[in-house]
This record gives C-alpha cells, sequence and structure tokens, in this order.
C-alpha cells in the first residue's frame, strides 16, 4: 500500500501557510519579503508549535517555533502569550501609559500585534482574561519601573521570556476559581516547551533562543553556492557551555547526577525550557499543588514523579540565550525549526535545498534584456534552464513544505524518494513518533535590495 | 557565465524604460506632416465623429472624405497611431481563411501601395511577398484550399516545395516542412506611416484630426445619435465612429444605452533584433510558420518575430483605461516556446543579438472575425473594431467597406460575416470574452477542419431538453450561443474516438449520421430545433399585415392558418433574412428566422416597422422548445397523441394550428420540417417541453422513433436543394438569382421592399444563378471531402464558388451548393446567366487544388421524393436553414 503522490500532497501541504509582506506598508520599508511555514505531525495530537506576528506600535516582525515536551500545554500557551510579552517589552514608555489609560477607561486597546495565523493555529478563549491580566500586571510594573532608557531589544527578549515563564509558574502555584482554567495553568506549568524567536527590524536580526530549536541564516556566496550560519546554540548535553553552566550553577556535589545519559537528571534533553516546573519548583512546592489540585492531576504518574537526585532547584530555567545580527544583502533566507528537522538534516543541506528552491522561485520573477547584450541563443538557453528549474520545485509553493518533504523523504542519495516518503507518511499514529518527531519549520525570506540599501546608509 | 547573466537580467527589471525604442518611433514620426496637437478648439457639430486615430479611425476617414463626406471630426486620445497600430508588425497579408478577409486584405494591399504617391508620406510599403509553411499534410491542405481561392481572385499564389522555400529564404530550416505557399504580393509597410498617411490623405480632404481628445460619451436620442461628449466639449453629430480598438468595449458601454462590442484585449509579444552581421534583406518574404505558431519579417537589416502562444494573457479584463498604450511588461518565460519554434525554424539565428522584446495588446473578437457596421439600438452609431491582430491587413479594405455602409447604406460586398448585429447582449459579459479570447488567439495558428466548433464559452443557452438529450449521447454545437446537437452517439460506440473527428477527409460520424438521415425517411425522427429565433408580430388593426406586406416579398395575406415561406428583402431584392410566417390571427404573426438573425432581424423590424404603438412586436425565442418531428411516421405520432386526424387532408402542408399533445395545450404545430421531408415542427411553451418530449418519444417507440440532429438535416436539406440564409443567402442574393421567384408576389396588390430591383431582374435577367452540384468522380472514403467556398470550375473557367456542401446518403454522392456567374471571356464583364448556360457546361469543383467532375443541376431530383409527394408540396424548394 502506498500513498499516490496527490495524497503525499494533500498531507503535506495540510498545514502549509505563506505570508507575503507589503513591501512598503505605508510606515517602512520591510526588509522581509515574506515568510513561508509548515508542520508536520509526528505525535497525536502535535507538540510543536509556530507564531508569526507583526509589531503593530514599534517595528519589526516576531516569529518563533515552540517544540513542547509531555504534551502540548505548555507549547501552545507560550505560542500565544511569548509575542505579547516581547511587544510589551520593547514599547515606549508612553505607549505603555496609553495603553492601560485605555484599559482603565475602558476604551479600545492600540493594537499591539497582526497575526499570522493558519488556521489551524488556535488561540484557547477560555484563558484570555487570565492571560490579558498577567500580561496588564507585567506592563503596569513596567510602567512603575520606567528607567526612561531606550528598549535594548536584547533586554526585553531576555525579560519577555522570564518574565512569561515567572508567570505560568505563578498562575499555577495560585490556581483558579473556574476547574477548567485550574487545570489548564497546572497543565501548561507541569509540561514544558523551548523556544525559538526571530526579531527582524531592518537589518537587525535578534535570535533569542530557549532550548534545541535551532535558528539558521542562509547565506549566497559570491560564487552563487549556499553556506549555513548558526544563529542559536543548542541548549543540551551535547552544548559542553550548557553542561558548564548547568554544573556551575549547582554544588559539586550534584556533579555526576546532574546530566546522566546526556539528559538533565537523567529525564530531560533540553538544558532550558519554559515551564516543566517539576525541574524549577522545590519538592514541596510541588507536592502542595499536586496534592492540592484536581484530581487529573493527581493521577498522573508523571507529574507525582520526582526526579531523581533533586537537591537545588531550580535546575532548568527559561532564560534565552540571545544572538544579534546584522543582516548583509548575502543573507537571503532564515530557517527557524524545531529539532525534528535537524535531527534528520545536516544545517548545509538545509541550506542548499532552501537556497535551491528560492533562487528557483526567484528566477520566475521576470527577466528584462534593456541594454545589455544577450543573443537569442543565451535567450533560448537560459528560458530552457528556467523550465527545467521551474518544473523541479514545481510540486511545492512553499519553502518549509519543499524542505520537509526532504527531511522525510531524502534518500541516501539526497534525493527525494516517493516510496519512502509514502511510506513515512502512511505510519500509524502510535508508530510514527518511533521514525520521527514533530517538524516545524519557518522560512524567512529577506529583501536583499532594502538590505542593501539600509546597509548604505550607514 | 550563465549564473552571472542571470543576475544582470535581474538587477535591470527594474529599469522599466526602453529608450531605444522610444527613439526609433520618434524618428519614424518625425518623418510625417500631419498630426501636431491641434491647438483649434473643436467644432460644435459636424456630420460625422469618428473616435480613434490608429489605422481603422484613419482609414475609415481617408474613405469617407473621397467618397465626398467633407464634414468629419476624428478624435484620438492620445497621439494617432499611437496605440496598437504603433506597436503592429506591419505585415500586409492575404492569405487569409475567409473570403471576405481576403479581400479586404486584397484592397488593402493595393490602397498602400500607391498611398506614398498619394500623400507624399513615407509609408515603407516593400513588396516582400509571404511564405506559409506546412509541418503536416493536414496543413498543406488547408494552405492549399487559401491558395485555390487567392487564385481565382486574381492575386498570384503557389503551393511550393521546401527546396523552393530555401531559395527564397535561405535562412529557413526546411527539414520537417512538407510544402508551403507563396504569396509573392504580400508585403511590409510601417503601420504607424500608413496610418499617418491615411490620415494626411484625410486632413487634406477637409478631415478634422483633433489628437489628446478623449470622448467620454455618446449621446443617443430616439434611437439616433445627437452627439459626442469629450473633455474638450460637446459635439453635436449625425454619425459616429467607434474606432477605438481595445477600448471600443468601454467605449460602447459608456453612454446610457450601451452599444455591445464584444472584444478583448490580449498581451502580443514579438522580438525586435539588431541587424544581422550581413544585414538581411529588406526585400526578403515574411514567413508565416502556423505550426510554430510564428510569423517572421525582415526588420531593419534584423527580424521581427512574434507569434500566437498557447496560453495567450488577455488583460484589462477590468477595464483598465489609459491613455496611450504604455510599455507592458516583456514576458520572455512567457515567449520562450516562441523563441523555441523561431530557433528552430532558423537556427542560424542563435548568434543574433536580441534588441527587445515588445508586448502590445491586440484585441480578439469571439469568432476571430472583426466587427464593423452599425449598432443595433442607436442609429448612425458605427464601429470598426476588434480586427484579431490584423490590423493593417484589413484596415484598407475595411475602412473602405464601412465608409461605403454609411455613405451608401450598404457595403458593396457581403460584410455578414463581420457586422456588428451578429453578436448580442448575450457576447457582451466579460467572463465570455476573457474565456473565449484566450480559445481565439491560439486559434490564429490552428488547423481549422471542416465543421470545427469554439470550446470555450458554451452551455450558455441551452434548450430545456438539453440534460435528456446530452444523456442519450448527443454531441453539441454552438450557434449564437445556443447548444444544438450535432448528432447521437449511439451507445457502445467508442466515445474518445469520435471527439477526435478533425479531419478533411471522412469522418467517424459518416455512419451515424447516416442512420439518422435513414430514419427521417423511413420512419420518424425528433430533432431539437428551439435555437430559431422567433417574434410575434401583432396590431390592433391591420398594421401589422400592412406593414408586413411591405417588408416581405411573399404575399401574408393568407387565411389564418397558413405559413407562407419568405424572403425579407433590402431594396436591391437581396436577402436581409430568410423566414417562414405564421398567421396566427387576423391580426397577429408568428415568424421564425435563422437563430444568428436575433438581433439582426430585430433592428431590421425596428428601422422599417413604422412609430406606431399600435403595432407590438414581441422577441419570444426563450418562451418556445421547436421540436422537429420528421419522417413519414410523424402523422401518427401527432394523431395519436392529439387524437385528432393529421392527414393531409385535415392537416394540409404549411398549415399551422395550436392543439393539445399528451397533457399539454396550446402546442403550436407547423407542417413544415425545413428538409422537404414529410412531418411537423413542434413549438411548445417551454414549461411543457419535457413533458411533450416524453410523450412523443413513449408514443413513437413503436413507430420506430429516435433523436436525430443538425448534421442529419443539414444532409437532408442540401439533397434536396435548400437554400439556409446566411450560408448560401446573404444580402446580396436576390429569390430571382436562387429559383424563388414563387416566394416573390410581384403582382399582390401593393408595394413592398426590393419589387423594383426583382421586377428589373424579371425583364433582364439574373448575374449569378444558385446551382446544385454532384459530384462524380469524387471517392467518399478517399478524397478531400468539400466543405465551403470551393471555387466551381465552368468548361476549365472559373465562375463561382460553393456555399455549403454535404454528402447526400440517397445520392450515394457528395452534393455541394454554389453561385455560378457568366464572366466575359475577354472582359470579365459579369453577364446573364441562362438556364442554357447552366446547362450546356462542364463543371469542375476545386477542393484543396484537385478537381472534380460535377453535374450542375437547377432543380432537386423530383426522381427522389416523387413517392412520398404531397400534391401541394409547395415547401419543396422551399426556405431552409441548419
Amino acid at each position: 500500500f502506498y500513498l499516490t503522490p496527490p495524497q503525499v500532497n494533500s498531507i503535506l501541504k495540510a498545514n502549509e501557510y505563506s505570508f507575503k509582506v507589503p513591501e512598503f506598508d505605508g510606515k517602512n520599508v520591510s526588509s522581509v519579503l515574506g515568510f513561508d511555514s509548515n508542520q508536520l505531525p509526528a505525535n497525536a495530537p502535535i507538540e510543536d508549535r509556530r507564531s508569526a506576528a507583526t509589531c503593530l506600535q514599534t517595528r519589526g516582525m516576531l516569529l518563533g517555533v515552540f517544540d513542547g515536551h509531555a504534551g502540548c500545554a505548555c507549547a501552545q500557551a507560550v505560542s500565544e502569550r511569548l509575542f505579547y510579552y516581547i511587544a510589551v517589552s520593547l514599547l515606549p514608555h508612553e505607549t505603555l501609559l496609553e495603553i492601560e489609560n485605555a484599559v482603565e477607561s475602558g476604551r479600545a486597546l492600540l493594537p499591539i500585534l497582526q497575526w499570522h495565523k493558519h488556521p489551524n493555529d488556535y488561540f484557547s478563549k477560555e484563558a484570555s482574561k487570565l492571560y490579558f491580566n498577567s500580561l496588564r500586571t507585567y506592563w503596569q510594573e513596567l510602567i512603575d519601573l520606567n528607567s526612561g532608557e531606550t528598549t535594548d531589544v536584547r533586554e526585553a527578549l531576555i525579560n519577555a521570556f522570564k518574565r512569561l515563564d515567572n508567570d505560568i509558574s505563578l498562575e499555577a502555584q495560585v490556581g483558579d476559581p473556574n476547574s477548567f482554567l485550574n487545570y489548564l495553568v497546572l497543565r501548561v506549568a507541569f509540561s514544558g516547551a523551548t523556544a525559538c524567536v526571530a526579531h527582524v527590524d531592518g537589518v537587525d536580526l535578534h535570535i533569542a533562543n530557549t532550548g534545541d530549536s535551532r535558528a539558521m541564516l542562509g547565506v549566497q556566496e559570491e560564487d552563487g553556492s549556499w553556506s549555513a550560519l548558526n544563529l542559536s546554540y543548542d541548549h543540551n548535553a551535547q552544548n559542553e557551555h550548557e553542561v558548564e553552566r548547568v554544573k556551575m550553577e549547582h554544588p559539586k556535589s550534584e556533579e555526576k547526577s546532574l546530566v546522566k545519559q546526556d539528559r538533565l537528571l537523567g529525564l530531560l534533553m533540553p538544558f532550558r525550557a519554559f515551564g516543566d516546573v517539576k525541574f524549577k519548583w522545590s519538592i514541596e512546592l510541588q507536592k502542595r499543588v499536586i496534592e492540592s489540585g484536581p484530581d487529573q492531576l493527581n493521577d498522573n504518574e508523571y507529574t507525582k514523579f520526582i526526579p531523581p537526585n533533586y537537591h537545588t532547584p531550580p535546575y532548568l530555567t527559561a532564560e534565552p540565550e540571545v544572538i544579534h545580527h546584522k543582516l548583509r544583502p548575502q543573507d537571503k533566507f532564515l530557517v527557524l525549526a524545531t529539532d525534528g528537522l535537524w535531527e534528520t538534516m545536516h544545517r548545509q543541506d538545509v541550506a542548499r535545498i532552501v537556497g535551491e528552491y528560492l533562487t528557483g522561485v526567484h528566477h520566475q520573477q521576470p527577466i528584462a534584456v534593456g541594454g545589455y547584450k544577450v543573443t537569442l541563443g543565451q535567450m533560448h538557453g537560459l528560458l530552457t534552464e528556467r523550465r527545467a528549474r521551474i518544473s523541479s520545485v514545481f510540486e511545492d509553493q512553499n519553502a518549509a513544505t519543499h524542505l520537509i518533504r526532504h527531511a522525510v523523504g531524502n534518500n541516501e542519495f539526497g534525493t527525494v524518494d516517493h516510496e519512502r516518503l509514502s511510506k513515512m507518511l502512511s505510519l500509524p499514529e502510535e508508530l510514527a513518533r518511533m521514525y520521527r518527531d514533530d517538524i516545524t519549520i519557518i522560512v524567512v525570506q529577506f529583501n536583499s535590495h532594502v538590505i542593501g540599501a539600509y546597509q548604505n546608509e550607514e | 557565465a550563465a549564473g552571472m547573466f542571470l543576475r544582470l537580467l535581474s538587477d535591470i527589471q527594474w529599469r522599466a524604460a526602453h529608450p531605444k525604442w522610444r527613439r526609433m518611433t520618434s524618428s519614424q514620426r518625425s518623418t510625417s506632416t500631419t498630426a501636431e496637437p491641434h491647438p483649434v478648439s473643436l467644432p460644435a457639430q459636424a456630420q460625422v465623429v469618428i473616435c480613434g486615430g490608429g489605422i481603422t479611425g484613419t482609414s475609415v476617414a481617408y474613405h469617407l472624405s473621397k467618397m465626398g463626406w467633407k464634414d468629419i471630426v476624428l478624435l484620438e486620445q492620445g497621439r494617432l497611431a499611437a496605440g496598437t497600430t504603433r506597436f503592429c508588425a506591419g505585415i500586409v497579408s492575404t492569405a487569409r481563411p475567409v473570403s471576405i478577409e481576403r479581400k479586404m486584405a486584397h484592397y488593402s494591399n493595393k490602397l498602400y501601395q500607391q498611398l506614398e504617391q498619394e500623400t507624399g508620406v513615407q509609408t515603407g510599403y516593400t513588396k516582400t511577398g509571404s511564405i506559409s509553411l506546412a509541418q503536416t499534410q493536414d496543413r498543406l491542405i488547408s494552405l492549399k484550399r487559401i491558395a485555390s481561392s487567392l487564385n481565382v481572385m486574381g492575386i498570384p499564389c503557389e503551393i511550393i516545395s521546401p527546396k523552393k522555400v530555401v531559395q527564397l529564404h535561405p535562412l529557413i530550416n526546411i527539414h520537417d516542412l512538407v510544402g508551403a505557399m507563396y504569396v509573392p504580393e504580400d508585403a511590409l509597410v510601417s503601420s504607424a506611416n500608413v496610418s499617418l498617411a491615411l490620415a494626411t490623405a484625410a486632413s487634406r480632404n477637409g478631415v478634422q484630426i483633433h489628437e489628446r481628445t478623449s470622448v467620454s460619451h455618446v449621446t443617443v436620442q430616439k434611437g439616433r445619435v445627437t452627439g459626442v461628449e469629450t473633455d474638450r466639449g460637446r459635439i453635436q453629430c449625425e454619425y459616429f465612429v467607434n474606432c477605438a480598438g481595445q477600448w471600443a468595449y468601454e467605449l460602447g458601454h459608456s453612454g446610457e444605452e450601451p452599444v455591445h462590442i464584444p472584444l478583448h484585449a490580449c498581451e502580443h509579444f514579438y522580438l525586435l533584433t539588431h541587424p544581422l552581421k550581413e544585414p538581411l534583406s529588406s526585400s526578403l518574404p515574411t514567413v508565416v510558420d502556423p505550426d510554430g505558431r510564428i510569423y517572421i519579417r525582415n526588420w531593419q537589416g534584423g527580424i521581427l518575430s512574434g507569434g500566437f502562444e498557447k496560453n495567450p494573457k488577455p488583460l484589462f479584463t477590468e477595464g483598465r483605461n489609459q491613455l496611450e498604450i504604455q510599455n507592458l511588461q516583456e514576458d520572455w518565460d512567457h515567449f520562450g516556446p516562441l523563441l523555441s519554434a523561431l530557433l528552430r525554424r532558423m537556427p542560424g539565428l542563435e548568434a543574433l543579438q536580441i534588441m527587445q522584446l515588445v508586448n502590445c495588446p491586440e484585441s480578439f473578437t469571439p469568432d476571430m472575425r472583426c466587427i464593423m457596421g452599425e449598432s443595433p439600438t442607436a442609429r448612425g452609431y458605427f464601429v470598426l473594431a476588434g480586427m484579431n491582430s490584423a490590423g493593417i491587413s484589413y484596415g484598407g479594405g475595411a475602412g473602405k467597406y464601412l465608409a461605403e455602409w454609411m455613405v451608401n447604406g450598404y457595403p458593396s460586398e457581403n460584410v455578414w460575416p463581420l457586422d456588428l448585429k451578429r453578436f448580442g447582449t448575450l457576447q457582451s459579459s466579460r467572463t465570455f470574452l476573457r474565456h473565449r479570447v484566450m480559445e481565439v488567439m491560439p486559434l490564429m495558428c490552428d488547423l481549422k477542419v471542416p465543421r470545427w466548433d469554439f470550446q470555450t464559452g458554451r452551455q450558455l443557452r441551452t434548450s430545456p431538453l438539453y440534460d435528456r438529450l446530452d444523456a442519450q449521447g448527443a454531441r453539441w454545437m454552438e450557434k449564437h450561443g445556443f447548444e444544438r446537437v450535432k448528432y447521437f452517439v449511439p451507445p457502445g460506440k467508442d466515445l474518445l474516438d469520435l471527439d477526435h473527428s478533425k479531419t478533411f477527409y471522412k469522418p467517424d460520424w459518416f455512419d451515424i449520421v447516416g442512420s439518422e438521415v435513414k430514419c427521417c425517411k423511413e420512419a420518424v425522427c425528433v430533432i431539437d430545433m428551439s435555437s430559431f429565433t422567433k417574434f410575434e408580430i401583432s396590431s390592433t388593426g391591420d398594421q401589422a399585415l400592412e406593414s408586413l406586406q411591405y417588408l416581405f416579398s411573399n404575399d401574408l395575406d393568407v387565411p389564418v392558418g397558413h405559413v407562407v415561406h419568405t424572403g425579407m428583402l433590402n431594396e436591391k431584392g437581396g436577402y436581409e433574412n430568410d423566414c417562414s410566417i405564421a398567421r396566427l390571427s387576423k391580426r397577429s404573426f408568428f415568424m421564425i428566422s435563422p437563430t444568428d438573425q436575433q438581433v439582426h432581424c430585430w433592428a431590421w423590424l425596428k428601422n422599417h416597422l413604422p412609430d406606431d404603438s399600435n403595432l407590438i412586436m414581441e422577441d419570444v425565442t426563450w418562451k418556445y422548445t421547436a421540436l422537429n418531428l420528421i419522417g413519414p411516421r410523424a402523422v401518427d405520432v401527432l394523431s395519436e397523441l392529439s387524437y385528432a386526424p393529421m392527414t393531409a387532408e385535415h392537416f394540409p402542408s404549411l398549415f399551422c394550428k395550436e392543439m393539445s399533445v399528451g397533457y399539454a395545450n396550446g402546442i403550436r404545430v407547423m407542417s413544415i420540417t425545413h428538409t422537404g421531408e414529410p412531418g411537423f415542427v413542434l413549438y411548445i411553451p417551454i414549461e411543457y417541453a419535457l413533458h411533450v418530449y416524453n410523450e412523443v418519444m413513449n408514443m413513437g417507440q413503436k413507430y420506430g422513433i429516435r433523436n436525430a440532429g443538425y448534421y442529419a438535416l443539414r444532409s437532408l436539406r442540401i439533397e434536396k436543394f435548400f437554400a439556409f440564409w446566411g450560408q448560401d443567402l446573404d444580402a446580396f442574393t436576390t429569390p430571382m438569382e436562387c429559383g424563388r421567384e414563387f416566394q416573390v408576389k410581384l403582382e399582390k396588390g401593393m408595394q413592398f421592399l426590393g419589387q423594383e430591383a426583382l421586377l428589373e431582374q424579371k425583364q433582364n435577367g439574373v448575374y449569378k444563378r444558385f446551382t446544385m452540384f454532384i459530384l462524380e468522380d469524387h471517392d467518399t472514403d478517399m478524397d478531400l471531402w468539400p466543405w465551403w467556398g470551393e471555387p466551381i470550375f465552368r468548361n476549365g473557367r472559373y465562375v463561382g464558388k460553393t456555399t455549403s456542401s454535404a454528402y447526400s446518403y440517397t445520392l450515394e454522392r457528395h452534393v455541394c451548393l454554389g453561385f455560378v456567374h457568366h464572366f466575359d471571356e475577354k472582359t470579365g464583364e459579369e453577364l446573364v446567366v441562362t438556364t442554357d448556360f447552366i446547362n450546356q457546361g462542364e463543371y469542375e469543383i476545386d477542393i484543396a487544388g484537385q478537381r472534380f467532375q460535377a453535374k450542375a443541376k437547377l432543380y432537386p431530383f423530383s426522381s427522389l421524393f416523387t413517392q412520398r409527394r404531397r400534391k401541394d408540396e409547395v415547401e419543396l424548394s422551399g426556405y431552409q436553414r441548419e
């Protein structure tokens, strides 16, 4: 039994989403041409999440992928809330005041974010009030703190990450009179999620990463070839600095038990994450919350289980590592993806495949002769070449989909093997997770002309 | 290197301007003597206002002023010859498939040739000749058909071998060619300068030309043009001519009373190159490679090559107005296949340097023919537009015909195939036009075999029985938007195979239609003929009868219940329409005309009937479904269904009665079948259509009833020598010329339109005669089939052309109908055609260059029909249509 190519396509394309940024939105010339995103589930339901939004009160665009574990609750909450925390952290004092006054007097709120969502990317209605109140408390504190300094993006990102994780923790400790919400905040806190977020504003690209998702820049070399530039470090056992950091934060007596089998306390793969209060709270706090919590929580063996050698919490943080990069004209695209992609593909291959895909599409743009010396034969050769390229990438209109097709279907020669693709996609739910992880990808395409112009200004 | 090259190209796309082209055209323009913007203010009134300063507008102005009309204003929104005309490839070619188009192109060629001498404006006229290439045998056949037609027009033309092609044009790769057609007198011109020359001559003749003046709309009062509103004020006028090219549709719709001009623009691409190392001679023939979809002409030492791609890009569907045609984007990827075809045809051009890819919009029409004539709703509103990328070839001739039309009331040639009134509002939908022109543009190059049909814009008008018939295997063709059955594929036949019936030879439906014909002859068949145009004309007093008696040549003062076949003639006695009229009561008439008469006939009647509120005319086409019951057993079916005796004694031929059929009452039954076979046509109010059809089919079962289509009908009518309006009959044919004196009542006691002309013909004789030809040595299985338009030779001399043809299953021979002329052997002058002249000749019909012996007959084979003839079978030579 094989899936037909159209069946394969319908599975691969079910979650694809593309957004084209208007080159000039009335205020700014955007350095982002647009982005393609997609995700392919292995877990049922999928535990990955993705978000994309344009900041409306400040400049720039936010994009992020979130890889959940022990359920999807935390990844879902972070995907809904983190960008608001970042946006608020970036807002100038006056805007914060304006927003607070609007809320106070019941006036319409200034819109903060414009979301770019696939229809499957949902927000929970029930928790919105709760989330909003936490967010409001945050900006009220920011107003009180008024430092008078201009907001630094790096700091804003770090603050936002830490604050949101803190709020998740607090909400779970306080609980909620509504039993549904009460259970929800507990599930959010007891599950975990990594986050890899990009903030693009003109030539300033900031990547804030917590966990083992990855951001990678696709760079076109002068000879036309493609190379990958890492813009994040994985927070896991393979990262020596990360292992070092964890060890520094705990007494030497725990050195041996901190990282076992490449996992934190022998349990957790990512060394940084949202939620996961089991690695953050004291044992007493955990016990108290679980006991007073709803029955479903008590029945869950995982939540009740206290990690071994748990002496000096917290063992885990949501604080991101932020990397700033000045975009150059040769920086053509950015790939944000959860570890599901990076487990199967080397970043160099990712750079090449996306690069060739995008130039294939790019070359569909019209060519013009103008005053150049071109012969009929040269033009004919060029057009033939373009046609050939178009037909090979013709299947996918979305760079993320194209990448997933390769990630899942590549054979040993690095080309997509339909038979393999079909097999991988027709695995039954319970088996799928054994052969592959959830994959979520965002490919952001940059406008080299705009970036070049920015550079010249500086 | 290719990579670098790519980047260079994508970087320069930001620069939109094409300075080289601009400079080139302005240098061309500087040679002109007219056409600087008039500082003069617009006149307050004029006899004629022409909108559009392209080739068509200037040609109309030129010819009107030549014919003596002086009070003419030509308005151009931008500058003269700045639209499609400026970008036109400038090829004047007579190698066209339609007769009237060949005539227009031929005239244009002669006109342009002497234009420079006449006006002093350089037109760049060069007689280069043209070569049309055939890559397949079928293509060669279609070229041979054109060659036959050109030769009898006196235009030199020959079918040549690939070897000869190389001698004429050394660059052509001939390895895939089977032959070609060479037309040595085809020419090249600078289209903008031709237009400027025409404008120069017109302005010397008194035509006022105003550039940078836009017409906003045309005002119409009481159905007549009264004036034109422009951005520089109003001009009162009697005549308005819409020559606005691709904007003609929008301009037509801008007034309060819209004039529907169905055309739509498509992007059209052609390539200009730098000169070759050894520059091409300016006398090198133009090459048309229809199988490669391209044309190639010499241009300033290099080449100009464009084409008609399979996937055209329609534009301005939403109607984006703009002044001159801006340089549209060049689209090399789109042009790719045409470039491949060019390099395949001329591989030696690989190293030739590109100058520019020009993108210029061309307007196309729903049937690939241009649009001319007067609006059916606004008198004095004339149109000439929609040139389907042949504006230069047709411009001169089309302008002449339109000028004649305006000055004399009708052009000197039959232009019905181009008449605006062949269209109605139904072809005016932008969606329809967009889809249709996407089919039409590639069709410019596609091979057109007999009975080809459009595939887009279908299923617009249908009979209520459409689904029923379709489920029974109906195959459809379209006329005036109406779906009509060609034939029924019997169950079990291979359908796929049948759809590939595109051939110049015996088609695969031959046996299917044969069995339908047999059933019509021996039992009974039903043909859905609902597409007929149906009008009801009634009055409170005798006005209806009196007016119709004036408009129709036959006597309509017949007893109630009688049906009369009659022509609706013009002053020259020619057929404007050919119809059947039933007298429903003393004061009301039911008129049936061909499908495509809906707009034309309505306009004709509106224009000729007195303005009398007691005279009521209604178009009831949509109200009735028409079922034609053909065959000897029709009478049995109908009498069983109606419990009424239907035999000839009770229901004579050419009789009409309202009766009940099945449960349904008020069915108009007429004892005519349009084929000469016995039977009836039932005009059924549409809500009863399905019921009556079911009843007829159920009852008919025991009489062997079956469905039939129009192909069977055509075979039946042609073997009985029935002429069909629009195919055989036109405004230049009188009843005297087609053996229908008996449908003309010269002594009916009152004057009628065309009477004088007919009287004169009766006295002096006719100059052409409708004749039936039976092909003698034609092998139906092996030989090319006749279609229509084949030259007729009498004693080896050309005497006329066929107008229709069909295989007669009764005679087991092909029958062609056509007109025989008598040209004086020395002077070529037309002489009277007598019966003896017809009977005493040896005839041949030329099918794609091959001549077949034919027997000429002026009367049908009576022996074929005597057994079933009723005593008053007046219908026999009666009216007919398909």
